[in-house]
């Protein structure tokens, strides 16, 4: 395995440091391309949201994109795509980030960008209002997608305590109600340096680039964070279902369970078990989903797509801070009763519960796993992610131990792991298709999915 | 240090005796080779009695051959952590995977023998049917997918290569059986219809060799060339409303027919774009619909330059109340931008981003694959990326204004919306 030993060494060389503001910086030297990619990342996301303001760590992504002090509001895109480069963010449960790529002579300028992002940003009333009505019209595209509107409403139903319940998008009336005032308190509350981490990745040096962060952010100060809500999810007592009756032209099924955390000795064998049932995603929640799963020989592929009972099947499990789901969705092919396919799907879920895998299965799953992880390194801007995605959810040391903790795992771990496949953790989504045009919807849900949206 | 960006791509280029093209790329950053094969067997190849064939066919060509089943295959990719993704676009039908190093040989011999010797089992075909059958219908549950189908076909005919759904419909996937799928792999499927393209951290001449090892013996035909008339431009601006009153948010469509790919007027064109629709969050469409009216959370252009004049389209989501006020906005700017041209800041800023994100897009294995692909197809010539600054910098702004006047005209639009909106648009 010549390419693997070699793969294991992309990760190795993170330079650590913080700032006496509290600002954590990882820098990592990759001289591949003429690029540089820049993360910044904050430990705010919408489990942090209270009831009457869900939503707005999303919308607070969205305003920190409308100008800042230094930076007028019509040039904070065009700023660094005068450069080539590329600019995004996201908002998740745990964590809310913002990134730039481009030719490694832009550094100043997205360091800058992140400085005054944390600290300058306008929130200027017309604008919040205007953006009022773009984040719902996010919310109303979303909901066109049945599987979306499912999601929403498993995740919902699964948790009854915990945050991760709401959709980070936000409850409809929530986005109509909210003020400036909510918006920008948000803000200030969460954009500290002691509550982000930033990630330097490129054709940088490490003292030009350090040199760099503390020329822009050295001068922020640090202020208290209020700690996280410590609510934790009470066991589950039984099934839950839900069943969405809409019109529509295709069926969809979903089961969630309630998942380790990443931090959780069950969360990796639980990663090859959904490996062995869907074929290996991978843990880059920026990269991951853009490349479909080997899966045509995984478990759940050949007894619902090879079967002719559904069209798609995909598992999905994320390293999360706190317990969150294991989803299995499924599309029914037409004419291919939810019942039935719920019941195909459970057996083998039953099935893998009550006989484990097979130390053959176990070793193509981690062969696969492994696998994703070169695959997914393909970029600074994916390994810059990862780094800081990890740091939000636990470290960032978990990056380059990644391979190890895979190829730990054995035939009695995923034992373990597979008995949270019991009928007491699970929350079972029907989306019923009712004939198009026999009757009108009530209007469509309030959120939309429990995906990272932008 | 020299970087990858001033040498070049500088890719080595194959023609086997028997036709097909190898293009192959050694890269160093990740120990892994994707592999991009492109057939020219796209789905404006599909026969007029069978829309959707070439669909069909992406999704039952690689489950058997004749020598392996369709679980070997599985398998063979699974355990090598390979997935191998089928697509079909107007023109070509693509294989593309990325796996380990020393899989290449390996892979390559799987993937010649499912472009080579397709069997198309028929318990296959009818499993695969059914899963067309569930895309179809899930498209036409869907606005976007409705609205873009419909400005398509609306454009160029329902029946034309470019205005037909590229999945068929329920029906014509109904009537497709073993024998259609064999009588277009035989007629569209030659080693003079492939283009195969290596990217990875392997040395060009090692990949060049496993892929010569893997398709030099296949011997087929040459296929005739593709009969595809080009569309008139319209002439009076159609506009055509589909209803989808159980949905939130309605899709708007609004297109033109454009340019060749060939026109010498592409650059222009495609920065006319990139200031229309892309720059920035969506151009000026974006600055406008979403920034100043946050009417959208998306909204943008996209151009299609190809083999014939492909299609210009601007796509938005929205409200179903904000529908006439969206496609006026549409309406207003490109009028704006066919009678005043660009600003010369505009053109300069969209210059600068359309080269300097050129290190960007050849940044990874697939970037490159896929680039040397499009170079391929349309001939561009292996020192294009070299090229392409020189190419954008030469365009004048009354270049741009000029491909503005030509073609953003609304009163020629061709306007589809669907959603839960069943009022007027004009």
């Amino acid at each position: 395995m010549a390419t693997l030993e070699r793969s294991g060494t992309a990760l190795s060389h993170v330079h650590e440091e913080v700032l006496d503001n509290g600002l954590r910086v990882l820098i990592q030297e990759m001289h591949t391309a003429p690029l540089a990619s820049v993360w910044c990342w904050y430990r705010v996301g919408s489990r942090d949201e209270t009831t009457g303001q869900t939503g707005v760590s999303h919308w607070v992504e969205h305003m920190n994109f409308k100008g800042t002090t230094n930076i007028p509001r019509d040039k904070v895109k065009g700023i660094i795509e005068q450069f080539g480069g590329y600019w995004n963010g996201y908002t998740w449960i745990d964590q809310t980030t913002y990134t730039e790529t481009a030719t490694r002579d832009a550094l100043d300028r997205m360091l800058f960008i992140e400085a005054e992002r944390m600290v300058n940003g306008l929130y200027d009333p017309a604008d919040c209002e205007s953006e009022r009505t773009v984040i719902i019209s996010e919310l109303q595209g979303g909901e066109n997608d049945p599987d979306t509107l499912l999601d929403q409403e498993l995740t919902a139903v699964s948790f009854k305590a915990h945050p991760y319940r709401h959709p980070t998008i936000g409850w409809l009336s929530d986005l109509q109600s909210m003020t400036r005032e909510d918006l920008y308190a948000y803000y200030r509350r969460y954009y500290v340096p002691n509550n982000a981490t930033l990630v330097i990745v490129g054709d940088v040096d490490t003292k030009d680039a350090m040199r760099g962060v503390v020329r822009h952010f050295d001068a922020i100060t640090r202020a208290d964070v209020a700690p996280r809500a410590r609510t934790r999810e009470p066991d589950q007592l039984g099934e839950r279902r839900v069943t969405l009756s809409r019109e529509g032209t295709t069926g969809y099924l979903k089961l969630g369970y309630h998942a380790p955390a990443v931090g959780d000795p069950d969360f990796f064998p639980m990663l090859v078990l959904d490996a062995v049932l869907t074929g290996a995603k991978g843990v880059n929640l920026w990269a991951s989903f853009r490349t479909p799963p080997p899966q045509r020989s995984a478990r759940l592929y050949r007894a619902l797509v090879n079967t002719g009972l559904a069209s798609s099947v995909m598992g999905g499990l994320v390293p999360t801070a706190e317990p969150f789901l294991y989803t299995i969705s499924v599309t029914a092919t037409v004419g291919t009763a939810l019942a039935r396919l719920e019941e195909a799907a459970l057996s083998e879920l039953e099935r893998v519960r009550r006989d484990g895998v097979s130390a053959a299965e176990l070793h193509k799953a981690v062969h696969q796993l492994r696998a994703r992880l070169v695959f997914e390194n393909d970029s600074i801007t994916n390994i810059a992610h990862q780094l800081g995605y990890f740091e939000t959810v636990a470290s960032w040391r978990l990056v380059p131990a990644l391979r190890e903790r895979i190829e730990s795992v054995t035939l009695e771990h995923v034992r373990v792991a597979a008995e949270r496949l019991t009928p007491l953790n699970r929350t079972v989504g029907w989306f019923e298709p009712q004939p198009v045009g026999t009757h009108r919807d009530a209007p469509a849900g309030q959120g939309a999915g429990s995906g990272p949206i932008r | 240090m020299t970087t990858a960006t001033q040498r070049g791509l500088a890719p080595v280029r194959v023609v086997l005796d028997n036709g097909a093209v190898l293009i192959a790329k050694q890269s160093q950053t990740t120990p892994a080779v994707t592999i991009h094969a492109a057939l020219a067997a796209g789905t404006a190849f599909d026969p007029p009695d069978h829309p959707g064939l070439a669909h069909f066919v992406s999704r039952t060509i690689d489950r058997g051959t004749l020598t392996r089943g369709a679980d070997e295959i599985a398998e063979d990719l699974d355990r090598r952590g390979v997935s191998l993704a089928t697509s079909v676009n107007r023109h070509a039908l693509s294989l593309v995977c990325t796996c380990l190093v020393e899989d290449l040989e390996s892979i390559l011999a799987v993937l010649a023998d499912i472009v080579r010797h397709p069997a198309f089992p028929d318990d296959e075909v009818r499993t695969r049917r059914a899963e067309i059958t569930t895309l179809i219908r899930q498209d036409e549950d869907n606005p976007g997918a409705m609205a873009m189908e419909g400005v398509l076909a609306d454009l160029y005919g329902a029946t034309h290569g470019y205005g037909r759904r590229p999945r068929g419909s329920v029906e014509s996937v109904e009537a497709i059986d073993r024998a259609a799928l064999q009588r277009f792999h035989a007629a569209r499927f030659s080693p003079g219809s492939l283009s195969l393209v290596m990217v990875g951290d392997i040395e060009s001449a090692r990949a060049v060799d496993a892929a010569r090892a893997a398709f030099a013996a296949w011997s087929a035909p040459a296929p005739p060339p593709l009969e595809l008339p080009a569309a008139a431009p319209a002439s009076v601006r159609h506009v055509r409303v589909i209803p989808m009153m159980n949905k939130a948010q309605a899709d708007i469509a609004y297109g033109f027919t454009s340019i060749r790919r060939s026109d010498a007027a592409y650059y222009a064109y495609w920065l006319m774009n990139n200031i229309l629709g892309q720059y920035s969050l969506g151009g000026r469409l974006g600055d406008r619909i979403r920034e100043r009216q946050g009417m959208a959370y998306y909204v943008f252009s996209a151009l299609d330059a190809n083999v014939i004049p492909g299609p210009l389209t601007v796509r938005a989501g929205v409200s179903p109340a904000n529908v006439a006020r969206a496609v006026a906005s549409i309406d207003e700017e490109l009028g704006r931008l066919a009678a005043d041209g660009p600003t010369d800041t505009e053109l300069q800023e969209s210059k600068q981003y359309l080269i300097g994100s050129m290190p960007r897009t050849l940044e990874t294995n697939a970037g490159i694959a896929s680039f040397l692909q499009t170079e391929e197809f349309f001939g561009l010539g292996l020192d294009y990326d070299l090229r392409v600054p020189a190419l954008l910098q030469a365009v004048t702004r009354d270049e741009v204004h000029a491909a503005a006047r030509r073609t953003l005209v609304p009163a020629h639009a061709t306007v589809v919306v669907a959603g839960p909106y069943a009022g007027d648009v004009r």
